[in-house]
């Protein structure tokens, strides 16, 4: 992981769309007069959802505006938590996993897949523009590991082969499936359940 | 009082204070980076770490609050390998590049090193690779040698009110940097130089120009603005190489502005080295005895009340004294002035000119009122005790004028010296506030006393003052800010011109002889008139002059200057002047001796005692009694606070290259080599 640098290419406006301050008051509104700052982060959140999922630097400006505090204190929030994303990333957004667990069962194979899928370096967008990769650290499904996320989707147990099918799918325009691509359900033992057999929703 | 253990040596201490502190209160020193004692606990360089008894890891000494009965314990080896850990760790990442860093010598990683470094690194991976950051024209950046203390982060956010500083990024990409890698806005930005514990901000202008262990130091007072700032000039033979503050906590705490830090510069350019006469327009070069000739001459054939003279903003009070000896005593006439304007000033008093509620009083006031008055340009010191009085106690401040950011926010009126009239008439929602504060603190700055009516508002303003209580035995609410170093010490010692209006008669070109001595800043047409100008640079008073007279700037000579508030002090000669220059207070001695073939005074303690004896002479005649004077006719006015570009607001700053980038940082100039 490097120091992650707002990307070149800015847009030179930025303002919250009517659904997106609806949703930034209320949640400005839950803190303290004279608090407001608090609520940086969660409107960083929504600003990123807002613009494709990325926080261009106009959008941190403007928070700063919102909630009346220095533009240095929203861009130091931004560049340190990485799942805020600076640069544009494509459409179909891929994470995958290189923590320990992951990386014990193979994470490397699932980088490789991207590599040769999408785009050869990390947070690049594909020929089409449409998808980029990058990997991060755990995201807590280390019980299916190794695992990727694609947008909102975890697809979770795979390899080589099966993560080059469901990019492939998407790269195709197609929903892939997500959850266990080994016929688990959720996070159950790999050959059936072995306890709490009597209840059927456990 | 806590009572409190520290190596088994007793200590009381306050409630509210830290570990670090009872430590020191102890005669403990205790190795930090992070903690400072003008700004915010950070604990984040984990340097100050002790030892405390019940406690199973060690605590970090700064953050730490100080808690009854607690048995510190610093010279443990527990302690000792802590600290170990965290100076590996420090250094991990930290160059080791101290040969060619400017920090060497007065570091602290350097010096703490020595004591808790280990002497072979166990860190076998690349080191840390982080860019270096623009941030303006006075600080050079490093940031490989950076250790995340944030004391800059924290000074440029708490003291100067800039929060422009930040750190960005995680873990071991942290790095300090500005938004977007603009310089600082602040006039107070240089300060991060001094409070940087490590070589990574450091002082640009003054790069690789010498190692601290060859620099003669002296302490003396700065005289760019008239709060009267603490510094060490430290010099190289003959040059000044750098400026830095001294610990004043009544005047500028730990800070000075980077016009006083960096005009320093400007004492090396322009510098008038030898007496010039002018033949046909063109300066030559003549020697002391040929000028000291030219003028006794010309004096001895002019009629006395054809002679004028005028003193500048940087001259020192020995030199005024004598300057109005000379005048009383040898030409017998009182054709001298101090200021360069028509400004309004009362001498009848102490108090209507000098700043009463004195600077360290900033911090008790409850209202602030700005009259005519741009603190931040103006004494930047001391506006940011107003800011930090704001931060203290949310200190009401009012300014009659929009005067643009000055750090904290404030309330701004119309500029309208009526709506001045009506506040101090008691006719505006204003002067309940004033009423209902207890230490109210009214400033006038020198725009308003340039205004026409400045002297009815004046006294309008002390009258409702003084009829409402406001003045107390400890509290004076009337504050004037001067601008200049030498302004209060010439209204002390009486250099000032009640009779006649001198500048009119100068631009009528009433007079014959022009003497200026560091005065450049008055505009007239010359026609006849025979210029002599004592100074110390080539600027616009040396231009029209017909003879130049090379005397001594402010830090080469020993010489008291009386700063905003009235406080006196003694300036002390760090360097010589250059080539034939001599001493500003001598040259006026000498002409006089070469006039009546006796000196004024024999030598510079003569000078100095009669110097002193004027002035306590001059405190038991002031005026006791009090009349309030109404006379002339009110009319409304706009009031606009003009003050001079802060880079070059005098002789020594005008010829500082350093001050030009500044000022072309801030107008956002690009530098194209070709300046000269």
């Amino acid at each position: 992981m490097s120091l992650r640098r707002p990307a070149k290419i800015q847009p030179e406006n930025f303002e919250f769309t009517s659904s997106s301050l609806e949703a930034a008051n209320k949640i400005v509104s839950k803190y303290p007069d004279g608090k407001q700052q608090s609520a940086v982060m969660a409107l960083l959140y929504i600003a990123q959802r807002q613009n494709d999922n990325w926080i261009p630097l106009e959008a941190m400006k403007y928070i700063a505006k919102f909630l009346k505090m220095p533009y240095i204190k929203v861009y130091e929030v931004a560049t340190f938590y990485t799942m805020y994303n600076l640069a544009p990333v494509g459409k179909h957004f891929i994470q995958v996993c290189t923590t320990t667990p992951c990386m014990i069962r193979g994470a490397s194979k699932l980088v490789e897949a991207c590599k040769e899928k999408i785009s050869k370096n990390e947070c690049e967008l594909s020929s089409d523009k449409s998808c980029s990769w990058m990997e991060v650290e755990c995201l807590g499904a280390c019980v299916n590991a190794p695992m990727m996320q694609i947008n909102d989707e975890y697809y979770e147990d795979l390899d080589k082969e099966k993560t080059i099918k469901i990019l492939d799918q998407i790269l195709r325009g197609e929903t892939p499936k997500p959850g266990s691509y080994r016929g688990r359900i959720n996070n159950e033992p790999e050959n059936n359940r072995k306890t709490l057999m009597d209840f059927k929703n456990a | 009082m806590l009572k409190l253990k520290v190596n088994d040596i007793d200590v009381e201490v306050e409630e509210g204070l830290t570990v670090l502190q009872a430590c020191e209160k102890a005669g403990v020193e205790i190795p930090r980076f992070c903690y400072h004692e003008k700004l915010s606990i950070a604990g984040n360089c984990r340097m100050c770490l002790v030892e405390m008894e019940k406690s199973p890891k060690p605590i970090a000494s700064c953050a730490m609050p100080a808690a009854e009965g607690m048995n510190i314990k610093t010279n443990t080896e527990f302690v000792e390998k802590a600290r170990k850990g965290v100076m590996e760790f420090l250094l991990a990442n930290h160059p080791l590049d101290c040969p060619v860093c400017d920090q060497g010598g007065e570091c602290d990683l350097q010096d703490q090193s020595m004591y808790y470094g280990v002497d072979k690194s166990r860190f076998k991976e690349n080191k840390r690779l982080v860019p270096e950051k623009n941030m303006g024209p006075l600080i050079k950046t490093q940031m490989t040698r950076c250790i995340h203390c944030t004391r800059c982060v924290r000074f440029a956010t708490e003291v100067a009110g800039v929060p422009e500083l930040g750190a960005i990024g995680r873990g071991e990409d942290m790095q300090i940097t500005t938004y977007l890698e603009q310089s600082m806005q602040s006039e107070l930005s240089a300060n991060v130089v001094d409070l940087c514990p490590v070589g990574a901000l450091t002082s640009k202008p003054y790069v690789f120009e010498a190692r601290p262990w060859e620099l003669r130091k002296t302490e003396t007072i700065d005289v760019m603005d008239a709060v009267g700032s603490n510094i060490r000039v430290d010099t190289y033979d003959w040059e000044v190489k750098r400026v830095l503050p001294i610990i004043n906590e009544d005047i500028n705490e730990e800070w000075i502005s980077d016009k006083t830090r960096y005009a320093c510069d400007g004492l090396l350019h322009q510098r008038l080295d030898t007496p010039f006469i002018k033949y046909n327009k063109k300066f030559e070069k003549a020697s002391w005895a040929e000028v000291y000739k030219i003028i006794k001459s010309k004096i001895e054939n002019t009629s006395k009340e054809k002679i004028c003279g005028f003193v500048g903003d940087l001259i020192n009070m020995e030199t005024s004294y004598i300057f109005k000896e000379f005048f009383d005593r040898t030409l017998d006439i009182k054709n001298f002035e101090s200021r360069s304007d028509n400004r309004f000033i009362n001498t009848s008093k102490r108090e209507n000119y000098i700043f009463n509620s004195s600077i360290n009083g900033i911090e008790e006031a409850d209202l602030i009122f700005l009259i005519g008055a741009n603190p931040r340009y103006e004494a930047t010191i001391l506006n940011a005790r107003i800011r930090k009085s704001y931060l203290n106690n949310n200190t009401k401040i009012y300014s009659l004028n929009e005067s643009g950011d000055l750090t904290y926010p404030y309330k701004s009126l119309d500029g309208q010296t009526l709506t001045l009239k009506n506040i101090f008439d008691g006719a505006h929602d204003l002067s309940k506030n004033i009423l209902n504060s207890k230490k109210p603190m009214i400033v006038l700055g020198e725009s308003f006393l340039r205004l026409n009516n400045a002297e009815f508002l004046f006294n309008k303003i002390k009258d409702f003052l003084r009829k409402n209580d406001k003045f107390l035995e400890d509290w004076n609410p009337l504050n004037i800010l001067s601008c200049d170093a030498s302004s209060v010490g010439n209204f002390d010692l009486g250099l000032i011109n009640k009779e006649t209006d001198l500048l009119k008669d100068l631009k009528s070109n009433k007079f014959e002889i022009v003497y200026l001595v560091g005065q450049d800043n008055i505009n007239f047409n010359k026609t006849d008139e025979f210029v002599i100008y004592q100074g110390s640079h080539g600027d616009k008073g040396a231009e029209i002059a017909d003879i130049i007279l090379p005397g001594a700037a402010y830090t080469e000579q020993d010489a008291h200057y009386t700063n905003l508030e009235g406080k006196i002090q003694k300036a002390y000669k760090a360097s010589y002047p250059p080539g034939e220059a001599k001493e500003d207070w001598q040259i006026i001695n000498e002409i006089a001796e070469y006039l009546n073939n006796r000196k004024l005074f024999n030598d510079k303690e003569e000078l100095e005692s009669s110097m002193f004896n004027y002035l306590n002479l001059q405190k038991e005649k002031q005026n006791k009694d009090y009349k309030y004077e109404f006379s002339g006719e009110f009319k409304n006015e706009k009031l606009k606070i003009d003050i001079k570009p802060y880079y070059f607001s005098n002789i020594i700053a005008r010829c500082s290259k350093t001050m030009i980038e500044c000022n072309n940082s801030k107008l956002n100039l690009k530098s194209t080599g070709t300046e000269g």
